[in-house]
């Protein structure tokens, strides 16, 4: 378990590696600096030196591989990619355009966003696997269809308007809550709730409709058969033989995006003002800030790959017969 | 009038995947075997009504492909020159709605605008009112006639609708053959009669900030979503087939390095990628004014580069089913036969493999296509998405979201974006689950004589 543990982490590596080079080439090779600093002080009237100076200020003046003025050392980590590629795996992810430390911003925002994405996270699985188990247990009736039908509504709806609607309605036709903001502490309750309740809303068309899919797959096959045949009520061979054995397809889907529930959700954040890392990163985008989009491109992957180790150890923890080696 | 054609880098686009279309239906037509699937799709009624409600979009859209610029005026002899403003048969059949623009906001059916404005009444004084609509409603002396007018248009427009709908039905009745698609073809064209006869005068959606007719913009929007549904899939397919197949089949180092390439992608949170991207492509288009010779070639062009960006991210998910399906194949004894007896790789491949795959193909890329209309919405609100001149429903939500925070509130445009999504993505959806029930071998199907 521990030599497969070391065994996934390693072969992270590459792929880490991979996705660097992936950004790298994105952000420096096929946009030179000199184009970005264009881009950023106005296409036109723009002057050399104006070029220059910004280029000096954000640290975009070197070569891009290989510095072939600095001494030995130097020739390799005084250029671009050393400076503002390669540190990002130690977490340095330098400075935003507004001259603040990205890593500094990421870890305060983390906790707004967790506030949001982790009860959304877990209500949610509560609520679309009961959902999903109630269309199972009354599968082929009305109510099963008249639940399928609401599932294939709910997710034909863009989340957008979840948003605008909820938005809408709660806070400024009913005044229950705040329209947007955030307070730490106790007081965060009033600003999350809304978020909270939409994000599960939203997602209850696809997720309810994919569990229930999981578990008619499996009701169907001979154990539960048995399970019926000893004499178990329908709903104990449900909730006791057919959740348990769907558990493996459910983590599969799942344990992936507990670690990414950290980046939080563009939508949501920018929407509800929450001062989170989704909204971080849309302020980025529209502000075209690339070394904030380029700490979060490096951060989401880091996160993706760890919710995939994480998944292989969640089978091991629900299924004996599973052996990583 | 003289005009010239204009084919735009999405028109041609949208024009070969129409003839790769036509070709694939005349080879499926000639064989009984790929026909049986279809007959399936076509035997379930949610799939018709689904397909029948698409279809209304998909004319929509080809009529908006295609594009045109027409020859300005000009005094004396000399170069003609064409106004800089790409039109398309779409714009020039709903004329009034696209040049009929008031001042600012109106509600639906309104007479009025929908801010005070200082005029001079008949003594000449000064007064705040809503003034008269230029267009909506022009022909009605007061709004007490509204009604009766509103009513009787209504019911003439959905008489004339029904009436041809009905001649449609009965001259289509052997392929349609459900009662529901029948009636739902004949629904379908009173509701589109009622609604040419009621926008010839009225802005039945309202009009948005700058005046224009949100039913206009709306029904462009439909060309932008189907683009995005569709080329995008122009550039995943072709990615996801060659690499899988072969990752698949060739197994050792080809299947290495296509999973990392894969892998590699498939990490990088797909909106962060797509937003990495077509924040690149933006400073490449932005830096290159003299490519482009109108603002629509500019819009459309970040428009194929869009399809582009979002087809190069998301074939992962396809490219590993195929190579997982891939992988079984290749252990079958037709295909260990065709080894044996010597046939070259390339041929099994698309002699063998490709045939047998090909379902999962076309289930991933109908279940793909609600998914990408939707994203496109997000995309445009994130401000990676269409270019902000382009209409689509990303701009229209985009545009009308801060609406709902005004007082009065303007809720059509908005409302307006949310029935035309959710109808064109639950029809893609509903359409999506009959394909797929259809196609897919592991249901295992009882039919007599099939």
């Amino acid at each position: 378990m521990i030599a497969y543990l070391i065994r996934r982490i390693l072969y992270a590596i590459p792929i880490l590696i991979g996705v660097n080079l992936l950004t790298f080439a994105l952000f420096f090779v096929v946009n030179t600096p000199d184009d970005m600093a264009r881009m950023q002080l106005g296409i036109k009237r723009v002057t050399p030196e104006a070029i220059d100076r910004w280029k000096q200020q954000r640290g975009y003046d070197k070569p891009l591989f290989v510095n072939t003025a600095a001494d030995s050392a130097g020739t390799f980590t005084d250029t671009i990619f050393w400076q503002k590629s390669a540190s990002m795996f130690v977490f340095d992810f330098g400075y935003s355009d507004d001259g603040r430390n990205i890593s500094r911003e990421i870890a305060t925002r983390m906790g707004p966003s967790l506030a949001i994405a982790l009860p959304t996270f877990l209500i949610g699985l509560v609520v679309y696997v009961s959902f999903a188990l109630l269309m199972t247990l009354f599968r082929a009736t009305a109510l099963d269809m008249a639940g399928v039908a609401l599932c294939v509504l709910l997710m034909s709806i863009s989340g957008l308007f979840y948003i605008i609607g909820g938005q809408f309605v709660v806070s400024k036709l009913w005044h229950l809550v705040p329209i947007s903001g955030y307070a730490g502490g106790a007081d965060s309750f009033k600003f999350v709730v809304l978020p909270i309740i939409i994000g599960v809303v939203g997602g209850v068309g696809s997720s309810s409709r994919w569990y229930r899919t999981i578990f008619l797959e499996e009701i169907g096959k001979d154990y539960v058969r048995t399970a019926r045949a000893k004499g178990l009520s329908e709903l104990r061979v449900l909730f006791t033989h057919v959740l348990k054995n769907a558990m493996i397809p459910i983590l599969t889907g799942v344990v992936v995006v507990i670690p990414l529930l950290f980046m939080g959700s563009l939508l949501t954040e920018s929407f509800f003002g929450i001062p989170g890392l989704g909204s971080y990163t849309i302020d980025a985008i529209n502000a075209q800030d690339f070394s904030v989009v380029r700490a979060m491109v490096f951060l989401g992957s880091v996160l993706y790959i760890a919710g995939l180790i994480l998944t292989d150890i969640s089978y091991t923890v629900v299924d004996p017969r599973v052996r990583l080696q | 009038m003289t005009f010239i054609p204009v084919i735009l880098w999405s028109d041609a686009l949208v024009f070969l995947l129409i003839s790769a279309i036509i070709a694939a239906t005349v080879y499926v037509r000639k064989r009984p075997h790929l026909r049986l699937p279809w007959q399936r799709v076509a035997r379930s009624s949610v799939a018709m009504v689904s397909m029948l409600v698409l279809s209304c979009f998909l004319v929509i859209g080809l009529l908006d492909t295609l594009h045109y610029r027409v020859a300005l005026p000009q005094a004396g002899s000399g170069e003609k020159v064409y106004s800089p403003e790409v039109l398309s048969v779409f714009d020039h059949l709903v004329g009034p709605l696209r040049t009929h623009t008031e001042k600012t906001y109106s509600a639906p059916f309104a007479l009025h605008l929908y801010a005070k404005e200082s005029m001079n009444d008949a003594q000449g004084n000064v007064v705040r009112d809503y003034p008269r609509l230029q267009y909506g409603g022009a022909h009605l002396d007061d709004v007490s006639q509204r009604a009766a007018d509103v009513a009787q248009r209504t019911v003439g427009g959905m008489l004339a609708g029904a009436l041809v709908g009905l001649l449609l039905a009965w001259s289509l009745r052997r392929h349609l053959k459900q009662r529901a698609v029948q009636l739902t073809l004949v629904a379908l064209t009173a509701f589109i009669g009622a609604l040419v006869s009621l926008a010839a005068v009225y802005h039945v959606l309202g009009t948005d900030k700058v005046g224009q007719d949100v039913l206009y913009l709306s029904l462009k929007s439909i060309r932008t979503g189907l683009i995005i549904g569709t080329l995008t899939t122009l550039v995943t397919l072709p990615l996801a087939l060659f690499l899988g197949v072969a990752a698949g089949y060739f197994r050792g180092w080809v299947d290495d390095v296509i999973q990392y390439v894969y892998t590699v992608l498939s990490s990088i949170p797909s909106v962060l990628l797509i937003a990495a991207a077509v924040l690149i492509m933006q400073v490449t288009i932005d830096t290159h004014p003299e490519w482009f010779e109108t603002s629509a070639a500019r819009a459309d062009l970040r428009l194929v580069a869009l399809c582009l960006i979002l087809g190069l991210t998301s074939w992962t998910g396809l490219c590993r089913l195929l190579r997982g399906e891939t992988l079984k194949l290749r252990e079958m004894e037709y295909i260990q036969a065709a080894q044996a007896f010597g046939v070259s790789s390339m041929r099994i491949l698309s002699r063998h493999i490709m045939p047998n795959v090909m379902h999962i193909i076309l289930i991933a890329l109908v279940m793909d296509f609600s998914a990408l209309v939707l994203a496109e919405a997000v995309l445009s609100y994130v401000g990676v998405g269409v270019d902000p001149s382009m209409i689509s429903f990303g701009t229209m939500i985009n545009g009308a979201r801060l609406e709902m925070g005004r007082e009065p509130v303007v809720w059509w445009a908005l409302a307006s974006a949310f029935v035309f999504m959710l109808v064109l993505v639950l029809a893609a959806n509903l359409l999506a689950d009959a394909v797929r029930d259809a196609f897919d071998p592991r249901l295992n199907r009882t039919e007599g004589g099939a």
